[in-house]
C-alpha cells in the first residue's frame, strides 16, 4: 500500500474534522431510547400544574385554595404568599430586571403564573388547578409599545415606580426600561445632512416564538437526607441554572446538581429560567419529594421566551452611485412585562451593533429604547445570536430600499459597498471587529449558480405579462461566539467555555464540555475535533455534556457560541494533551521532542522510518512509563476566553412567484451559500442549514403572536401558529465557501443560526421585489397570503379583468 | 391537556346507543374524536358521558344500492380516499377528503362526524350539498331522511335532534361525464379553509344541464350559491359567466374575521375559489 | 372515578392496564407501560410526535383514549427493531441524517413505517403529503424525505431478495 493510500486509510479511520460521519447520538433516538425530561420518573414523584391569569393586566383580589387542597391527591397549592418568606416570589432575570415567580398582588400578562398545584399525577394536578379560585380586578392593558411612554399610559411595574436608574441606563418613564445606543451620532447626522441621497423605512419585526417540539419542563428532586438538590431541566445553560438556583435557594452550589438530559430542540426558548422551574424546586424542597413540571404547548407559546418584537426605523445616506455614507437606526423594543431578555449583561440590545452588516459604512449610529407592555416577558430567542436577526433584517432591507431609490441592481449595490477582502480584519463604525470574509466571492458564486441574469430577464417578461415574480438577495454577516469575558457575562459569570479530556490507558477517551446540545450533534462533532487533534478515532471518543456534577463550567449553547468557544476549548485542551504526549513519545523513542513530527495518528522520528508511536501507544505509557518527574495520566482541561467574536457570513438568493389573486407566495428556489470557516461535519452543517432556513421560512411567511386591545394573545396554539409541514416547506439548495477565522484555533466560526438570520430578510426581499416595479419599498412580515393580498388589493391588481 | 372526568360507553348496536343517550343527559357521541377530544383537553367541553360509536358495524361501509351510493356515517376519511367505488363514481368526495386534516387524523376522522359537528369549517357539508345528498337520521322510533340542503341551520346547529344520530349518507350517482371540483385555500396542511367551493356539474354538449355551487367557511354554515347556479344552468359557461358567478358568490357570503383574514379577504377568496372550482369542474366534464 | 381494565397487544406482547376513561393512550404508553419513545409536543393533535401504529393505521395517540384500545394491536418505536437488527426506516434515518434533536423522530419513524406499507414506492410529493401530519423544527424535512426514499429502496430490495 502506498504512503498516500495508507494516509487516506488512517484519516478515514479517524473520522475527524471534515468527515460527514454518521452521528453517534442517533442509535438511541431512532430506538425511542432518548432521555428527555418528561421521560424521567422518580420514586414518589409529584406533578405540578400552574394556575394562570386570564387577564393581561389585573389586581389579584383574592386566591381561594381551599377547594383545590381538599381534592384527594393534591399535596400543596403555592402562591406568592408562600414564596415570600423565602424571598422567592420575585427572581432576578438575565437582563438586570426582576420577574414575578408567582404573581404578587397583580398580574402583568395573560397566562402569567399565579399559583401552582402539586398533586399525585398530572391528571389530578389539572383538576386541582381548576379548583383554585382567583378573583381579579381588571386594569386597562397597555398593548401598543408606541403608547408606553405617553403621560396617560397605564403604569405596569408598580414595583419600579420612581426608580429611574435602570439596569442599563436612566429610565425616561415608568414604562421605559432602557436606552442603549452605539456609534457616533454627530458624525452620522452630518453624513446624512451632506448626503446626495437619503432613504428611510419603518419596519416591524413581529413577535414570534421558537416553538421547539419539546416544551419546557423540569424534574426537581430535593434529597432531604443528603441536603442535595438535583434538577433535570430543559436548559441550554445548565451551569448558569445551577449558580442561579444556588443563589436563590441558599443551597451551596456543591449541593446543587443540574442536568440537561436530551433536549428536544432549544432555539433559545430554553435559555431563560422560568417560574415553573422555581416553583417545582420550592415544592420539592418543601415536600421532600421529586416534583415534575411540564408545560403544555399553549403555555409554551404564551408565556416562555418569545423573540423579536422590534419596531425599527432604518435610514441610509449615500452618494448617487449608491456608496453608503451613513447608517442610522432607531428601535422601539417591546419586552413585555419583565425584561427577561437572554442577553449578555452589558448588551440590553444584544449584538444589534452588527447592523452595519457586510458593508463598509463610515458613519453609523443606532439607538434602542426598550419598554414594558402587558405581554409575556423576554425578547431574545429563536436562533437569533442576540438580536442579530433584527440587525441583519434592518440593514438588508435598507440596502434594497436604497437600491430601488437609485435604480441600481440589488446585487450590484451590495458589491459596491462590501468590505473588501484586503480590509480584514475590519473595524466597523459600531465597534464590531470583523475577523475575516470574502463577500464578493460568496455573492458572485450564488449569482452564477442561479443564473441571476437569466432570472432578471424572466422577471421582466413576467412583469410585462402582469405576473408577480420576485428575486430576494441577502448578504449577511453575523456576530456570534459570545464572548470575550472583558465584555460578555451572564449574571457576572464571564462567557468563556470549557472542555475536559481524559485518555484511557487502552487509547479511547472521554471528554466533557460546558456546552449542551439540543440536536446540533455535539456528541459527534466534538469527537471529530478531538479525533483530528489527537489521532484517536472519533468512534472511540465519548462526549458528555449537561451534568453540572461532572462537566466543567460552561455558559451553555445558544447564539451559535459552541463552535467559536467550546470547540476552541476542546482543540486547546487536546493540544495540551498532545504536548504532553509528544514528551512521552520522545521518552519512549529516546529522542528529543524536536526530532518528532506528527502524522495523522502518531509521532514519527523525522528521517527514521519505522520509529514511531501512535497515540494509543502513548496512552498506555502515560499510565506506567513516563519521563522522569512527569505525573501519570493523559488528560487536560481548557477554559477558553475567546479573544474576539467570530463573523460567519453568507449570500442567499430567493425566487418567489406570487399569485396576485390570492396573495399566495410560492418559493420557487432558495439558494443558500454559507461561510462558517472550517467545516467540522459537512452533513451536520447541511442539516443545520435546512433547519434554520425552514424556521426562517416559518417566521417570514406566517408566524406571528399578536394581541387584541385587551392584551389577549391571538394564535397561541398549533392550530394557528405557523409551523410548516413537509408540504409547505420549500426545497433548499446549499453551497459554501471557506474563509477561516484567523483567531480561532480551528478556524471555525459557527453556523447554525446563520440560515435563520439570513433567510428571513431574503424572503421579505423576494416578496417586496415582486412589487418593486409598482413602487413598493417594504412589506412587513408575515407574508401570509392574507397580508400579501392586501398589498395586491391596495395596488388594484387582485381583480380579474 | 387533560380532560375532565367522564363515563365511557362503547355500545355495539344502534339500539344500545339510543338507550345510552336516553339514560345519560348531555352525553356526547365519540366518533373520530379529533374535534371533540382536543376541545375537551383544553376544557372547552366537558360532557359527563361519552358514547363511543366506533364499534358499530351498521355505521360502516360504502356501497352502491339501486343507483345510489350509501356511505356509513362512521366511514373514515382514509376509507373514503381508498374507496375504488368513490374514486370511480364520486371523485369529489375523494378530492375533498384528501384536503382534510392530515394522514393520521384521516384514519380516525369520519364523514359523519364532519357532517354533524356543525363547524362552518368542516368540508363535507358543502360536498354533500353539491351532491344533493340525503342524510338518514335514526332515533329509537325509526329513521328519517333529510336533504343536505335543509340540514345545516347555523354554527354548531343542525337538524339532528337530541335523540338522533346520523346513520348514513345517501347520494345519487353523478352522471358518468360530470365535472367536479373541491377547491380549497388554506394557510397550511391541516388548517380549515380560508375559503373553499364545491362544484358538481353536468354538461349536455356544451350546455350546462345542472350545477351545484356550495361554499365552505364563509358563513355560519355551508352556503349554496343559488343565484350563481341559476345564472349558469342552460348556458354555455364562458369566462364572463364565471365572473358573474364569482360575483354572486361574493355577494352572498358572510365570513367572520379571524386570523385567516378579514371580511374583505375572505369574501374575495370566496370569489376566487368559486371561479377556480367552476373552471376545474368544466375542464373535467365531458358532454 | 372507577378505573377500567384495558388489555391490548403492545409491540407483540399482551399488556394489561387499569385506566380512568379519560386517560389518553399516550400517557398510558409513557407512564404505565414505561414506553417513553412516543412523545408529546402539543395538545391540539397537530404535531404528530405521539404517532403510533394502531390496528395497522398511523394514529395520534394523544387523541385516543386508552379505553378505545381494548383488544387492539399497537406498535410503537420500541417495537420497530427486530431480532435481526434495526428496521430499514431506522437505518434510513441514521444514514440520511434525518434527525437532529430526536424528539419528533419516533413519530416520523412510525408514520414512515406504515406509509411505506401503504405506498412502497412513493414519489417525493407523495412522501411529503403522507408525512404532513408530523412536524419537525430541526431538520427542515429535506433529509427526512431522503430517509424515507432510502427506506423504500431498502425495503423493496430486501423483498426482492426474499
Amino acid at each position: 500500500m502506498s504512503t498516500t493510500d495508507d494516509n487516506i486509510e488512517r484519516e478515514n479511520e479517524l473520522q475527524g474534522i471534515g468527515c460527514s460521519r454518521k452521528r453517534k447520538e442517533d442509535p438511541r433516538f431512532i430506538q425511542g431510547k432518548g432521555n428527555y425530561v418528561d421521560d424521567i420518573k422518580l420514586s414518589g414523584m409529584l406533578h405540578a400544574e400552574i394556575v394562570r391569569s386570564p387577564y393581561a393586566h389585573a389586581r389579584i383580589v383574592s386566591i381561594d385554595k381551599s377547594e383545590a387542597l381538599a381534592l384527594p391527591g393534591v399535596h400543596a397549592v403555592l402562591t406568592a404568599d408562600d414564596l415570600k418568606p423565602l424571598s422567592l416570589h420575585w427572581m432576578p432575570t438575565l437582563a438586570g430586571d426582576v420577574q414575578a415567580v408567582l404573581a404578587d398582588e397583580k398580574v402583568h400578562f395573560q397566562m402569567q403564573e399565579v399559583a401552582v398545584v402539586i398533586a399525585d399525577d398530572r391528571y389530578i394536578a389539572a383538576d386541582g388547578a381548576q379548583l383554585v379560585h382567583v378573583e381579579y380586578e381588571e386594569l386597562p392593558a397597555l398593548v401598543d409599545p408606541h403608547k408606553a411612554m405617553n403621560s396617560d399610559a397605564p403604569i405596569l411595574r408598580e414595583d419600579l415606580v420612581g426608580k429611574m436608574d435602570g439596569a442599563h441606563s436612566k429610565r425616561l418613564h415608568d414604562n421605559h426600561i432602557f436606552t442603549w445606543d452605539v456609534g457616533d451620532k454627530d458624525s452620522t447626522d452630518r453624513a446624512f445632512d451632506d448626503a446626495d441621497i437619503t432613504v428611510k423605512e419603518d419596519m416591524f419585526y413581529q413577535r414570534v416564538h421558537p416553538c421547539p417540539i419539546e416544551t419546557c419542563g423540569c424534574v426537581a428532586d430535593f434529597d432531604k437526607i443528603n441536603s442535595k438538590l438535583t434538577v433535570n431541566v430543559t436548559s441550554q445553560a445548565p451551569h448558569i441554572v445551577r449558580t442561579v438556583v444556588s443563589m436563590l435557594s441558599g443551597i451551596p452550589e456543591s449541593k446543587v446538581r443540574v442536568i440537561s438530559p436530551d433536549i428536544g430542540g432549544g432555539f433559545g426558548n430554553k435559555v431563560p429560567i422560568y417560574p415553573g422551574y422555581v416553583v417545582a424546586i420550592v415544592a420539592s424542597i418543601v415536600l421532600g419529594r421529586p416534583v415534575k413540571w411540564i408545560e403544555s404547548r399553549i403555555e409554551n407559546l404564551t408565556t416562555t421566551g418569545f423573540a423579536r418584537d422590534y419596531h425599527m426605523t432604518g435610514e441610509l445616506a449615500a452618494d448617487k452611485d449608491g456608496q453608503i455614507k451613513g447608517l442610522r437606526v432607531n428601535v422601539l423594543a417591546d419586552h413585555g412585562a419583565f425584561d427577561s431578555c437572554a442577553d449578555p449583561t452589558k448588551f440590553p440590545a444584544g449584538m444589534f451593533h452588527i447592523c452595519t452588516g457586510s458593508y463598509d459604512i463610515p458613519n453609523a449610529y443606532a439607538r434602542v429604547d426598550g419598554v414594558y407592555t402587558n405581554k409575556a416577558p423576554g425578547g431574545v430567542a429563536y436562533r437569533c445570536s442576540f438580536r442579530v436577526t433584527e440587525a441583519v433584517y434592518v440593514i438588508e432591507r435598507m440596502m434594497d430600499v436604497l437600491a430601488q431609490k437609485l435604480n441600481i441592481d440589488k446585487a450590484e449595490i451590495r458589491l459596491r459597498n462590501f468590505v473588501k477582502p484586503e480590509q480584514f480584519p475590519y473595524n466597523t463604525a459600531l465597534g464590531a471587529n470583523l475577523d475575516s470574509g470574502d463577500y464578493h466571492t460568496a455573492l458572485n458564486k450564488v449569482l452564477d449558480a442561479v443564473d441571476y441574469k437569466g432570472l432578471l430577464i424572466e422577471q421582466q417578461e413576467k412583469r410585462a405579462n402582469g405576473e408577480l415574480m420576485g428575486i430576494g438577495i441577502v448578504t449577511f454577516t453575523e456576530i456570534v461566539g459570545a464572548g470575550p469575558t472583558k465584555s460578555c457575562d451572564i449574571l457576572g459569570v464571564g462567557m468563556f467555555d470549557s472542555a475536559e479530556i481524559r485518555i484511557h490507558p487502552t487509547g479511547s477517551a472521554i471528554a466533557r464540555m460546558g456546552s449542551i446540545t439540543q440536536g446540533q450533534g455535539h456528541q459527534t462533532t466534538f469527537a471529530q475535533i478531538i479525533a483530528t487533534e489527537l489521532g484517536i478515532s472519533s468512534e472511540d471518543i465519548q462526549i458528555e455534556e449537561g451534568d453540572t456534577d461532572t462537566a466543567p463550567y460552561g455558559l451553555g449553547t445558544y447564539g451559535s457560541r459552541t463552535t467559536p468557544v467550546a470547540a476552541a476549548a476542546t482543540a486547546l485542551a487536546a493540544r495540551k494533551i498532545k504536548a504532553k504526549a509528544s514528551k512521552i513519545a520522545a521518552h519512549l523513542l529516546e529522542v528529543s521532542t524536536d526530532d518528532l513530527e506528527w502524522d495523522i495518528d502518531r509521532f514519527k522520528v523525522r528521517g527514521v522510518p519505522g520509529q514511531e508511536k501512535t497515540m494509543k501507544d502513548i496512552a498506555f505509557a502515560a499510565y506506567n512509563n513516563l519521563p522522569e518527574g512527569m505525573e501519570p495520566g493523559l488528560e487536560s482541561i481548557d477554559y477558553y476566553d475567546p479573544p474576539e467574536f467570530t463573523y460567519p457570513f453568507g449570500a442567499y438568493l430567493c425566487v418567489v412567484d406570487i399569485c396576485k389573486h390570492t396573495g399566495e407566495t410560492t418559493v420557487r428556489r432558495f439558494y443558500a451559500l454559507d461561510d462558517c470557516g472550517t467545516r467540522i461535519n459537512p452533513m451536520i452543517i447541511e442539516g443545520q442549514i435546512h433547519g434554520g432556513l425552514t424556521e426562517g421560512f416559518a417566521v417570514a411567511m406566517g408566524q406571528e403572536l399578536s394581541f387584541d386591545e385587551k392584551g389577549n394573545i391571538q394564535g397561541n396554539s398549533l392550530m394557528d401558529y405557523f409551523l410548516p409541514t413537509m408540504v409547505e416547506t420549500p426545497h433548499w439548495e446549499t453551497d459554501y465557501t471557506v474563509t477561516p477565522s484567523p483567531h480561532h484555533p480551528l478556524g471555525a466560526k459557527g453556523v447554525a443560526e446563520s440560515p435563520h438570520v439570513g433567510s428571513i430578510p431574503a424572503f421579505t426581499a423576494a416578496v417586496v421585489d415582486s412589487f418593486s416595479h409598482l413602487g413598493v419599498t417594504h412589506m412587513n412580515m408575515p407574508h401570509s397570503a392574507f397580508n400579501v393580498w392586501q398589498k395586491c388589493n391596495e395596488l388594484g391588481i387582485d381583480q380579474h379583468k | 391537556m387533560i380532560t375532565e372526568h367522564f363515563d365511557y360507553h362503547s355500545p355495539s348496536t344502534l339500539n344500545e346507543i339510543f338507550k345510552l343517550m336516553e339514560e345519560n343527559d348531555g352525553a356526547k357521541i365519540l366518533a373520530g374524536g379529533h374535534s371533540l377530544l382536543p376541545m375537551m383537553k383544553i376544557r372547552f367541553s366537558d360532557p359527563a358521558h361519552l358514547i363511543d360509536i366506533n364499534g358499530i358495524d351498521e355505521l360502516k361501509g360504502i356501497t352502491e344500492v339501486d343507483g345510489k351510493i350509501h356511505i356509513g356515517a362512521m366511514t373514515t376519511e382514509n376509507e373514503l380516499i381508498n374507496s375504488d367505488l368513490l374514486t370511480q363514481k364520486v371523485p369529489i368526495i375523494v378530492e375533498a377528503a384528501k384536503l382534510i386534516a392530515d394522514p393520521q387524523v384521516r384514519n380516525r376522522g369520519t364523514i359523519g362526524g364532519d357532517i354533524v359537528h356543525g363547524d362552518p369549517g368542516n368540508d363535507h357539508p358543502s360536498i354533500m350539498m353539491a351532491l344533493d345528498a340525503t342524510f338518514i337520521l335514526a332515533d329509537p322510533n325509526g329513521e328519517r331522511a333529510v336533504h343536505a340542503n335543509s340540514f345545516f341551520l347555523g354554527t354548531y346547529w343542525t337538524e339532528l335532534g337530541e335523540n338522533e344520530i346520523l346513520k348514513e349518507v345517501q347520494l345519487p350517482i353523478p352522471s358518468e361525464n360530470h365535472g367536479y371540483s373541491y377547491t380549497k385555500f388554506k394557510r397550511k396542511t391541516g388548517d380549515f379553509a380560508t375559503a373553499a367551493t364545491a362544484v358538481v356539474l353536468s354538461l349536455n354538449g356544451d350546455v350546462c344541464s345542472s350545477i351545484n355551487i356550495v361554499m365552505t367557511n364563509v358563513g355560519p354554515t355551508a352556503i349554496k350559491v343559488e343565484e350563481a347556479e341559476a345564472l349558469l344552468i342552460g348556458k354555455v359557461i364562458d369566462d364572463e359567466l364565471i365572473n358573474q358567478a364569482a360575483q354572486k358568490a361574493m355577494e352572498i357570503c358572510n365570513p367572520i374575521e379571524d386570523l385567516r383574514g378579514n371580511v374583505a379577504y375572505k369574501t374575495h377568496m370566496a370569489g376566487e375559489m368559486t371561479r377556480k372550482a367552476i373552471q376545474t369542474a368544466l375542464s373535467r366534464a365531458t358532454g | 372515578m372507577k378505573k377500567i381494565a384495558v388489555s391490548f397487544k403492545l409491540n407483540g406482547q399482551q399488556v394489561d392496564t387499569l385506566v380512568e376513561p379519560r386517560e389518553l393512550l399516550i400517557h398510558t404508553l409513557r407512564e404505565q407501560l414505561m414506553q417513553t419513545g412516543s412523545h408529546i409536543g402539543c395538545e391540539t393533535s397537530h404535531c404528530g410526535a405521539c404517532t403510533v401504529d394502531f390496528n395497522g393505521d398511523s394514529v395520534k395517540s394523544c387523541t385516543l383514549l386508552t379505553v378505545q384500545a381494548e383488544g387492539a394491536e399497537v406498535l410503537t418505536v420500541e417495537g420497530l427493531a427486530g431480532d435481526d437488527g434495526l428496521h430499514p426506516v431506522q437505518e434510513a434515518f441514521m444514514e440520511e441524517h434525518g434527525l437532529q434533536c430526536g424528539f419528533c423522530t419516533p413519530g416520523m419513524l412510525m408514520r414512515s413505517y406504515r406509509f411505506l406499507q401503504e405506498n412502497p414506492n412513493p414519489s417525493e410529493e407523495e412522501i411529503r403529503m403522507e408525512m404532513s401530519g408530523n412536524l419537525c423544527r430541526c431538520t427542515g424535512y429535506q433529509n427526512i424525505v431522503k430517509a424515507v426514499q432510502y427506506a423504500s429502496n431498502k425495503l423493496q430490495t430486501t423483498k426482492g431478495d426474499a
